[in-house]
């Protein structure tokens, strides 16, 4: 099958990679302290999923990753659609909000481990605070943008407002919604890699560190690709749902 | 030839009753058994302005039920703002227009641009067109029913993305005539067609007006359109009606007839004469009437 074909075109670079990898470092051309081989990464995953460590710490980063976004994309998904309908939420609102956004999230870290220590709140307070600017700016964004020849058309027609809403409106911005959130996903976990680093007494972040205290570089290696793992998962699933809901959209018509 | 109601100085001053803004559409009308009720059009002095800028100036304008009317003019001379006051998407700065007994839906408008909705699959494109309150599966069945009336019942599932041009505007003309319309107002839509489908979708609008009878308002910039499709053909310039010609030939008809030359000849003289000035240079100040009475003698 071509799509077969084509999707298995993409991993000829990653695995090629993987392969030299190990055999410069088979060939003992790389010191181990500096990057283990991929062999020694895998048996120190075996390692940890089998202690039950691995688990613990995925999940726990995945369910502040999860929170964070729950909150501040709703917030920002809320805000962006009541300023994208009403200027006079946006006068009042947006002025603030872009002022915030100057700011930049990591910044706050000294700040929030003042407020809330180190202590659950305060990393999914810095994931919520990092995606909602994405979300809500987009979200604002793809509103705005809607054609406003289907508005009319929907008015025209004699569609009640939360017609034209949930007709028109909505899905004239899922685009660039979609574009929000893939955006979102990334600085969420590039936050909370940065959280977890620096304070934290469990996840992925805490188990890098912890490791680096012991030497431990295929665990720091690990927890690294596993960063990666997961970011690259949350994107496919945004993508997934883009395509499921955006199946009318030309660019994704002969999928 | 009915010389164009002399309009006056004096303007109605009676409030209009916005078409968007009374009561919800009522279903009733959407039954297919009372097709053939078109509803009759009145203009009183109808004046717009947007800004300083006098688009239509005392315009009267009288429709009987039924009537097949093309209002052709320079660009930019108002038919467009006529058309959308008719349907209510617009507001008149003063007179008064009535529609009907001047109730909401009366009233469907087709653009030049098809404007479906990405997102929905062609049938679905249709329902907008039917009241929201009826249940999904008789709005479906409608909707395939006008959707077999433009030709493309076959084609209800897609998204509208995958149609050619002319079947997109075919698809809005489902949409503007599934509710059974007593008032179809056409904003040149086939303007962006190519030769060939325009002339099929002219035959196509033909039939389905002989069929229903709903009032026709066709705004086009062809001439030969509007004599080909029209009962009455208006030539709107300085913002008011300039030329009033009933066409009163059998139909079907055929394509550069001697009497549709004629009658071609005489809107086109009157376009391309020295009365008509484009009026996007128009000053905001109302014509003399002796031009006005000149322009159409
Ligand atoms: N919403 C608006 N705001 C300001 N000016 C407008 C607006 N709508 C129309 N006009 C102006 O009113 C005049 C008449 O516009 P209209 O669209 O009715 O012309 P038209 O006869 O339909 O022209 P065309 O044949 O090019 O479509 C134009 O000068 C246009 O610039
Ligand atoms: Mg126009």
């Amino acid at each position: 099958m071509r799509f077969d074909a084509k999707s298995l075109l993409a991993f000829v670079i990653p695995v090629g990679l993987i392969l030299v990898w190990q055999a410069l470092a088979s060939a003992g051309m790389i010191a181990t302290e500096v990057l283990p081989a991929p062999s020694a990464i895998v048996a120190a995953g075996w390692r940890l999923a089998l202690s039950g460590e691995l688990w613990t710490n995925i999940g726990i980063s995945a369910w502040r990753a999860a929170v964070g976004l729950v909150i501040g994309g709703g917030i920002g998904f809320a805000l962006g659609l009541t300023n994208g309908l009403s200027r006079l939420s946006e006068r009042l609102t947006d002025p603030t909000l872009q002022m915030i956004r100057t700011i930049p999230h990591l910044a706050m870290i000294p700040l929030v481990i003042l407020w809330f220590g180190i202590d659950e709140t305060a990393k999914i307070f810095l994931v919520a605070l990092g995606v909602f600017f994405p979300i809500y700016l987009n979200t604002l964004h793809g509103i705005r943008t809607v054609d406003a020849q289907l508005v009319e058309m929907g008015r025209a027609y004699g569609m009640s407002s939360w017609a034209l809403f949930s007709r028109v409106v909505l899905p004239g911005a899922l685009p660039s919604i979609f574009v929000g959130l893939r955006y979102a996903l990334g600085i969420m976990w590039l936050t909370l890699i940065v959280a977890e680093t620096i304070s934290a007494s469990s996840g992925l972040g805490y188990m890098a560190m912890n490791a680096r205290e012991f030497m431990l570089v295929d665990v720091v290696v690990l927890s690294i690709l596993i960063y990666a793992l997961l970011g690259k998962l949350a994107d496919s699933i945004a993508k997934w749902l883009e395509r499921a809901t955006l199946s009318w959209h030309p660019a994704y018509l002969h999928v | 030839m009915t010389a164009a109601t002399l309009s006056g100085r004096a303007r109605a001053t009676f409030a209009f009753a916005p078409a968007d803004r009374g009561p919800p559409a009522k279903p009733a009308s959407k039954s297919p058994a009372k097709a053939g009720a078109g509803a009759p059009i009145s203009v009183r002095g109808l004046s717009k302005s947007f800004g300083t800028k006098e688009v239509l100036t005392a315009l009267d304008l009288t429709v009987p039920a039924g009537q097949f009317l093309a209002i052709v003019g320079r660009s930019g001379c108002g038919k467009s703002t006529l058309l959308r006051t008719l349907v209510g998407l617009e507001q008149p700065t003063s007179g008064a227009v009535m529609v009907g007994d001047g109730q909401r839906g009366v009233g469907r408008i087709m653009f030049q641009e098809p404007r479906l909705l990405p997102w929905q699959r062609v049938v679905d494109n249709v329902r907008v067109g039917l009241s929201e309150g009826l249940p999904k599966a008789a709005s479906k069945a409608q909707a395939l029913d006008a959707l077999g009336e433009v030709g493309l019942a076959d084609r209800a599932g897609e998204w509208p993305s995958v149609l050619s041009g002319g079947q997109k505007q075919r698809v809005a003309l489902a949409r503007a005539l599934v509710s059974r319309p007593k008032l179809l107002a056409l904003d040149e839509p086939l303007g962006a067609l190519d030769a060939l489908t325009r002339i099929e979708m002219q035959s196509l609008i033909e039939r389905v007006w002989l069929e229903q009878r709903f009032t026709a308002v066709l705004v086009t910039h062809d001439v030969a359109e509007a004599l080909a499709l029209a009962d009455r053909v208006v030539l709107i310039e300085d913002g008011r009606i300039a030329l009033d010609i009933d066409v009163d030939l059998p139909r079907p008809r055929r394509r550069g007839s001697a009497e549709i030359g004629a009658l071609e000849g005489r809107i086109l003289d009157h376009l391309f004469s020295s009365g008509g000035r484009p009026s996007d240079d128009r000053p905001g100040f109302e014509p003399e009437p002796v031009e006005y009475e000149k322009a159409y003698a």
